[in-house]
């Protein structure tokens, strides 16, 4: 953290999004992590995405648990709304929100003691609700905040600071989510903002819920020799094998791709995503073999890491519910409360 | 593009923008620090050592430093560098026993000067500690050449040129004041100087030969007018005056007629504006008078009617402008401006019909004589020239830097050695790291807008000619104003092999000035940075291979703000901030009589 706040002052020729907005209007308030945190580099990319996504502030929520990871809402987008919630209770909050507003842009950071320990069921459930979210996992496999013990995300045979050897077998969001039917599963190093970006991009115009597990070294308890989640561990084993580059509405694909290399996929709103292959047998619209060959590669720690699922045609929560499109405050409060006479009605038919 | 090269003093030099601008290099960023925690004592001698006059130049200076300021690039207005050289000069305390005194002990050789203007007292500031006889010759009855003779009082104060030249003499160097130099040959040879120095300026008022020029007294040289006006020689002047030329010097006299009578001043411009030779400060100050600046008007000829000045013909132009610049001009007809008066100030020359021409110095064709660029010496080896002299008209700032020079190679000819083997500068760093987010220096923005300079109020300003008319910042708008100081003397050091590539500088840079990147070449690399990086004469760093991926660390220096976030927010301190002291060389640097004129406590 820094005691002085980031000057105001910014590069003359910063480039403008649609709203006129330069990527400085997009940042929040001071971080208060530790200097060189993965986390500060996933607001950075958020704000990024946001500002490229053209995103309008007081359209987006930002909502998060308890941890270090879930401070960080407060370091994105200062105009937009945002609910700090109990730890592990993030994803009941989103559904809520949503429930009673669909048309805002709902993103949730969580960390992997917040996602995996505590709030597990929470996070598991809002797949199985395939809520229409961005949930982003700031993974570094420690508890920062309680001074760097092994969390559920912690590779058998890290280290901790002081050398003791973690024995228990992670818990992996990226297979939780594809084994539980998740629609969007990507998985992303902190470290690594040209594929980050565009991901965050994607997973915002993707309709259903969005998982970007983000390895985040903590540089302050997990960035020692001895840890599979350092920055220079993470490197070394981390191997992209779909690239996703974003492409909005209106945009032409000017981006030429060698024939075979790239698939685009269409979003519900018109967007798209140009899948690039990294390596070309693997197939991320294959929820099967997607997950083998994730497995297949942890079993000598390399993180495949890309878009590495995608499926477009699963209705989201609001479809699979057939709600309305309008915000329940915007909904009259008579159509919203037909009244005492109207309740009696349909009570009537469970007497 | 290979990793640049740190240890070349002139890469962090070049950072400090001020410093690299002024041409005697004064270390502006120290002395604004100075300055702001109340030590004007020392802001004053920090700046009296690189540019001797700190009371005339925070006055009067052409100041190359604000147009360079960072400031002025993140925000409109650069800091108000020059004004803030007034504050340490008004403001300062006692000197005695902070400044150096003569007489010295004397080591045989003797130097003429030719000229009591800023080179040769600048010269003269440098050599007499080192033991040398240094004798000023002066034309006038007063030293200080054109800041004496050309600058009005109410811009520059007598007392202040008194007492910043007394310093100068009081190092015990011999000025003979109504004494012209009438013949080189005779200092050289009858009065056995061991090397002259000539920083005689250049005293020639150019000349406009149009018809009636010479069948009236009522058409001025201006700096010959100007001189006469300092000498109390002329009081008075018509009450209709044009003024011919609008550079620096032509709002002088365009001010000082105002003062001596005249109801109705025009300035006359042959061409528009953005061509004007003057300062923008300079034109603002004389428009504040309701001087008129009449555009594209070129002289024709004087109207003299009945032996008496009655106006003057112009002819009216039309230009048409491409970029600034002019591609065609044409005649549209002619306009008779009357007059009492008509003052010249269309440039000046230097002139030296006192240098016999067979004395193994060279001239050009125009007359200008021959002189080194570095060094300068003339093509007789004991002959130098410095300031206006040497290379035609400039300005103060460049004359002390020409005798700063001068005396460098005065000093290594007389002690035998090579003139042309030059001391280096140097650059020294340290780390201004306090703890853990502290830091030696206030690295918080301060977003405040430039402070303006109070002047004396028109109604009481030209009641009599010596009233200055700037007041100077008073001492807490002078604090304020130096808080707007980017503090680019301390620099952003980085080490590549401590780097983790964690992106946190990057991302908490606030003008967005840092990317990590493949290396590549410069014109590829500018384009692949966070941000456009496109002034092309604020250079890259680039660092050293970093370990993790090969890529490198690229940083745009053209708009850092020398927050220092980039340090505070760095979790392997590859990022530090430490404060450079740029030294430039002078005269004698490193010997021992030296050593109490370039102290400051």
């Amino acid at each position: 953290m820094s005691f002085i706040a980031k000057p105001t002052v910014a590069h003359p020729d910063l480039p403008r999004n649609s709203r006129g907005l330069t990527r400085r209007e997009y940042e929040g308030a001071n971080s208060t992590l530790c200097a060189g945190c993965g986390h500060d580099s996933i607001t950075a990319a958020i704000v990024e995405a946001c500002w490229a996504n053209d995103v309008e502030p007081r359209t987006l929520v930002k909502l998060s648990g308890i941890g270090c990871s879930s401070k960080t809402t407060a370091y994105f987008v200062s105009g937009s709304h945002g609910f700090n919630s109990v730890h592990g209770r993030m994803p009941s909050v989103a559904t809520g929100a949503n429930a009673a507003n669909r048309q805002l842009n709902y993103i949730g950071v969580s960390g992997d003691g917040d996602t995996l320990s505590i709030g597990l069921g929470q996070f598991i459930h809002a797949i199985r609700r395939n809520l229409n979210m961005v949930y982003i996992i700031e993974n570094n496999g420690v508890y920062g905040l309680t001074k760097g013990q092994f969390s559920a995300s912690a590779d058998i045979g890290t280290t901790a600071k002081k050398g003791e050897v973690n024995n228990q077998a992670p818990i992996d969001p990226v297979q939780l989510a594809l084994t539980l039917g998740a629609s969007f599963v990507a998985r992303s190093f902190s470290g690594d903002k040209g594929q980050l970006v565009p991901l965050i991009q994607a997973a915002m115009h993707h309709n259903g819920f969005a998982l970007i597990d983000v390895l985040s070294p903590c540089v302050t308890f997990n960035d020692h020799e001895g840890s599979t989640r350092s920055y220079a561990y993470s490197r070394e084993h981390y191997e992209e094998v779909v690239h996703a580059d974003f492409v909005a509405p209106a945009a032409n694909i000017t981006v030429q791709y060698g024939p075979g290399e790239c698939v685009p996929v269409t979003m519900h709103d018109g967007s798209r995503i140009v899948l690039r292959k990294v390596d070309a047998d693997y197939d991320p619209t294959d929820r099967g073999a997607a997950l083998a060959r994730i497995r297949e590669r942890l079993r000598t720690q390399e993180y495949l890491t890309g878009l590495l699922h995608i499926s477009t045609n699963q209705p989201e929560f609001h479809e699979q519910n057939a709600t309305p499109e309008m915000p329940l405050n915007q909904i009259p409060y008579a159509t919203l409360n037909p009244g005492a006479a109207t309740l009696a009605k349909i009570l009537s038919r469970y007497r | 593009m290979n990793p640049t090269d740190t240890t070349d003093p002139e890469h962090y030099h070049r950072v400090v923008d001020c410093q690299w601008a002024c041409p005697a290099h004064t270390d502006v960023p120290e002395y604004i620090r100075l300055i702001s925690q109340g030590r004007y004592t020392d802001a004053y001698l920090l700046n009296r050592e690189s540019n001797v006059f700190p009371g005339i130049l925070g006055r009067v200076c052409d100041r190359p430093c604000e147009p360079a300021c960072r400031r002025g690039r993140v925000e409109e207005k650069p800091v108000a560098i020059c004004r803030l050289k007034r504050v340490a000069s008004d403001l300062k305390g006692e000197l005695a026993g902070r400044v150096p005194r003569g007489p010295y002990e004397r080591n045989g050789k003797r130097i003429a000067c030719v000229g009591a203007g800023p080179a040769s007292l600048t010269l003269a500031n440098d050599l007499a500690p080192l033991g040398y006889d240094v004798v000023i010759f002066e034309r006038l009855g007063m030293p200080g050449g054109l800041m004496r003779s050309n600058i009005p009082s109410f811009r520059l104060p007598a007392t202040v040129i008194d007492d910043e030249i007394g310093l100068i003499l009081d190092l015990g160097v011999d000025l003979r004041l109504d004494s012209p130099v009438a013949s080189m040959r005779e200092l050289l040879e009858k009065q056995g100087f061991d090397a002259v120095f000539v920083g005689s300026g250049a005293p020639k008022g150019k000349e406009l030969d149009l018809p009636g020029r010479r069948d009236t007294d009522r058409i001025h040289i201006g700096i010959d007018w100007l001189e006469s006006v300092a000498f109390e020689h002329i009081d008075k002047i018509g009450e209709r005056v044009l003024i011919i030329g609008v550079g620096n010097t032509a709002m002088d006299c365009c001010r000082t007629s105002l003062r001596l009578g005249a109801k109705q001043v025009k300035v006359m411009a042959r061409k528009p504006r953005g061509f004007f030779k003057a300062s923008d400060w300079e034109l603002e100050d004389a428009e504040a008078e309701n001087v008129e600046i009449v555009i594209n008007r070129s002289p024709k000829r004087f109207v003299i009617e009945g032996g008496k000045l009655t106006g003057m013909l112009f002819e009216k132009m039309e230009y048409e402008l491409k970029d600034g610049k002019i591609t065609a001009e044409r005649l549209t007809g002619e306009e008779l401006i009357p007059c009492d008066d008509v003052i010249l100030a269309i440039g000046q020359e230097n002139a030296f019909p006192w240098v016999e021409r067979d004395l193994g110095i060279e001239f050009d064709k125009w007359s200008v004589p021959k002189v080194d660029a570095k060094t300068f010496q003339s093509t007789r080896p004991e002959v130098f020239f410095g300031g206006d002299a040497a290379f035609g008209p400039k300005n103060i700032i460049w004359a002390v830097e020409h005798g700063h020079q001068a005396a460098i190679s005065v000093h290594a000819f007389l002690q035998g050695r090579a003139v042309s083997e030059r001391p280096a500068a140097t650059v020294k760093l340290n780390s201004v790291k306090m703890g853990m987010h502290e830091w030696a220096y206030k690295n918080d923005y301060a977003s405040l807008e430039r402070r303006l300079v109070p002047h004396v109020s028109l109604k009481e300003r030209f009641k009599k000619i010596d009233i200055e008319v700037e007041l100077g910042f008073k001492p807490e708008q002078g604090a304020q104003e130096a808080q707007r100081c980017l503090n680019c003397d301390v620099q952003t050091v980085f080490e590549a092999k401590l780097c983790i590539e964690c992106d946190a500088c990057i991302d908490i840079c606030p003008v967005d000035c840092l990317t990590i990147t493949a290396a590549g070449e410069e014109a590829d690399l500018r384009t692949r940075l966070h941000a456009p990086a496109k002034v092309l004469t604020q250079p890259l760093y680039v660092s050293k291979t970093l370990k993790q991926t090969g890529r490198v660390m690229v940083k745009d220096e053209n708009l850092c703000v020398h927050c220092g976030l980039c340090a505070e927010r760095c979790p392997t301190a590859a990022w530090d901030m430490q404060k450079s002291t740029i030294h430039w060389p002078h005269a004698g640097d490193g010997e021992p009589a030296c050593h109490t004129q370039r102290q400051i406590a």
